[in-house]
């Protein structure tokens, strides 16, 4: 069993807590950039896919697992981000700056639709981004000056300092490009949450009141907090149109949000590796699906087969395991720490009887 | 001047008067308690004190700025910090991180320096958590401090909440029955806290408390109320010994047999 033994504060602040922690994570990433080499092209574009999956994801895990909003509308952030990524590069805007703007973009919309929607709470806030989500299919065939409404676009080749990466004729280097947001996106987040907002985030999610008697504006903490998740989505839905190769209103229609909510629930609502555990399920499932329908006979498609498992899996987490596969993880990583001492109630859940009038 | 004057406060909900023209000035470095049988009004005014709730008519002001007219938000900026009656914590997380909450309107760096977790950040950082450790030794809380909130017991919860309030330095505490649901060494301890909090600290303590055990031992003023007005106000032994304030609590029948609110 391991004892952290504390002599400093900083112990505590930076982002990996001891040499064993470390050498983890870097191993992760000397893995990570070696993938390239270990698989073929085929499986990179799948993974790029899982990273891809994995920045929207982290998106939506601010928001709904560090601040306790959810969203069932962050696809129209998604396509947000992607349009407004790919129409400032057709404007030949250099990709890098079209890029982060797009994010600004999405975010600074997503923080003006927040200041209504957030004085709205649980089940009506999810109804209310739903609507907003369902609108945005709308909205982007009506805009189709721009847009080229259901016919869709293209997506124009990356141009990335005078190097053009194109999905099929380029795959590492577009692997590498999205493994470089991924690991900006993830750094700032983890930033995010060992500074004073990360702590008023959880604050707001788990008690407005006393957050507010503390000192935070829950309001503008909500704002923001709705801000970066879209401008972080919005990055991810930029990757997902450009990688998709073409896209239209379908390819961010609502089911998208729903996708992406389930996503972070099955990895774990709350948790950085949630976000990546998902992604993995996520994209990795409707490739094992089909794998196994071929195997039972071939060439038989069964219709929503996909949604069905996806619901199925859903369910099962929320009835045996509301912590997502990260949750389980962290059980099983304290069973062989504390091995054989760690016992079965553990990690019961304690119910808790008592709430303060809520004035609302 | 008093640090905290309330004059002339009414609140009412729809056709109850929750608190009736009620005054009160709170002097700086005194204990002062609100008692009453429930309902009486105590947590209401802790609330509008708070600004969750916004009296129809009166005043409220501390160290002579208008309390009024701020957001409830605003209102632990000038220096007032509270606890509640239930006890509303982070559940999720562990006590340093709440107790760090507790820091939130001494912080100075901007939401794009703390996601580059510039060199300030971190400096800010060490500077919180030092202010907070010095709040964990005072209550003690040292084998709780990676804890999560929700694994906690009662009793312990309620201290980290009364540490949540102190780690952000007020000059006034409202503590809302600080001794509810302790043992009687628990009730013991935040006997002696509340004596050092004044003492040490020099923090001015207004506190709402049924145990008239605890409340005659730390406090210099007590004010009793019943349906949201006041009933007597001055130091524990007098407040005891009213005649109104046994009426409310016992009936019309104690008052001619001398009794004393225990």
């Amino acid at each position: 069993m391991k004892f952290h033994f504390k002599t400093d504060y900083d112990q505590d602040i930076r982002l990996f807590p001891d040499w064993w922690n470390f050498t983890l994570y870097a191993a992760l990433l000397v893995l990570a950039l070696a993938l390239p080499l270990l698989i073929d092209p085929f499986f990179l574009g799948e993974a790029t896919n899982v990273l891809i999956w994995a920045i929207a994801g982290l998106g939506l895990m601010l928001l709904t697992g560090q601040t306790g909003q959810v969203s069932l509308g962050h696809s129209a952030f998604m396509a947000l981000g992607c349009y407004s990524c790919v129409l400032m590069m057709e404007a030949n805007v250099p990709f890098v700056l079209a890029f982060l703007l797009a994010g600004v973009i999405t975010g600074v919309v997503g923080a003006l639709i927040a200041i209504p929607a957030l004085k709205l709470h649980g089940v009506y806030l999810a109804i209310a981004t739903l609507a907003l989500a369902i609108l945005a299919d709308d909205i982007i065939v009506l805009l189709k000056e721009w847009t080229d409404g259901v016919n869709g676009k293209m997506s124009p080749p990356i141009d990335l300092f005078g190097y053009e990466i194109n999905r099929w004729n380029n795959p590492v280097e577009w692997y590498y490009l999205v493994l470089v947001v991924v690991l900006m996106v993830t750094l700032f987040y983890r930033n995010l949450l060992r500074a004073p907002l990360g702590r008023a985030f959880a604050a707001v999610r788990d008690s407005e009141i006393s957050a507010q008697a503390m000192g935070v504006n829950v309001a503008q903490t909500k704002t923001i907090a709705f801000g970066i998740s879209c401008a972080i989505t919005g990055l991810g839905g930029a990757l997902m149109g450009l990688f998709a190769g073409a896209f239209n209103n379908e390819t961010f229609n609502f089911l998208l949000s729903i996708q992406l909510l389930m996503m972070i629930v099955v990895g774990g609502l709350g948790f950085i590796h949630g976000a990546f555990l998902g992604a993995v399920v996520i994209a990795f499932l409707p490739q094992v699906l089909s794998m196994t329908t071929d195997l039972f006979g071939r060439g038989v498609a069964i219709p929503g087969l996909e949604s069905g498992v996806f619901g199925v899996i859903l369910i099962l987490f929320i009835l045996f395991e509301p912590m997502g596969l990260y949750g389980r993880w962290l059980k099983i990583r304290v069973f062989l720490e504390l091995f054989p001492f760690a016992r079965k109630d553990m990690f019961k859940r304690q119910k808790s009887y008592l709430k303060t009038e809520r004035l609302r | 001047m008093s640090l905290l004057e309330i004059d002339s406060v009414t609140l009412k909900f729809g056709g109850v008067t929750a608190v009736n023209n009620l005054s009160m000035r709170v002097e700086e470095g005194q204990v002062f308690a609100l008692v009453g049988p429930n309902g009486a009004g105590k947590s209401t005014v802790f609330n509008l004190i708070s600004r969750f709730y916004t009296p129809v008519n009166g005043s409220i002001t501390f160290d002579g700025k208008d309390v009024l007219k701020m957001a409830p938000h605003e209102v632990p900026n000038l220096g007032i910090a509270r606890t509640f009656q239930n006890i509303e914590l982070f559940h999720q997380a562990t006590v340093l991180q709440n107790l760090l909450v507790g820091r939130h309107r001494h912080r100075q760096t901007n939401m794009i320096a703390q996601m580059l977790h510039l060199p300030s950040v971190r400096a800010e950082e060490r500077a919180h958590r030092h202010a907070v450790e010095e709040v964990i030794d005072f209550l003690d809380l040292q084998p709780y401090r990676n804890s999560r909130i929700a694994g906690l017991p009662y009793g312990v919860r309620k201290v980290v909440e009364l540490g949540r309030a102190l780690a952000s330095k007020p000059r006034l505490l409202l503590l809302d029955e600080p001794a509810s649901g302790l043992s009687v060494e628990e009730t013991q301890n935040m006997r002696w806290w509340i004596d050092d909090i004044r003492r040490q600290m020099g923090i001015t303590v207004l506190m709402v408390e049924h145990d008239m055990g605890l409340v005659s031992k730390v406090c210099d003023r007590v004010l009793a109320l019943a349906d949201g007005a006041k009933l007597a106000e001055g130091t524990p032994a007098e407040v005891q010994s009213h005649p109104k304030v046994i009426e409310a609590y016992l009936g019309t029948n104690a008052v001619s047999k001398g009794g004393k609110v225990a």
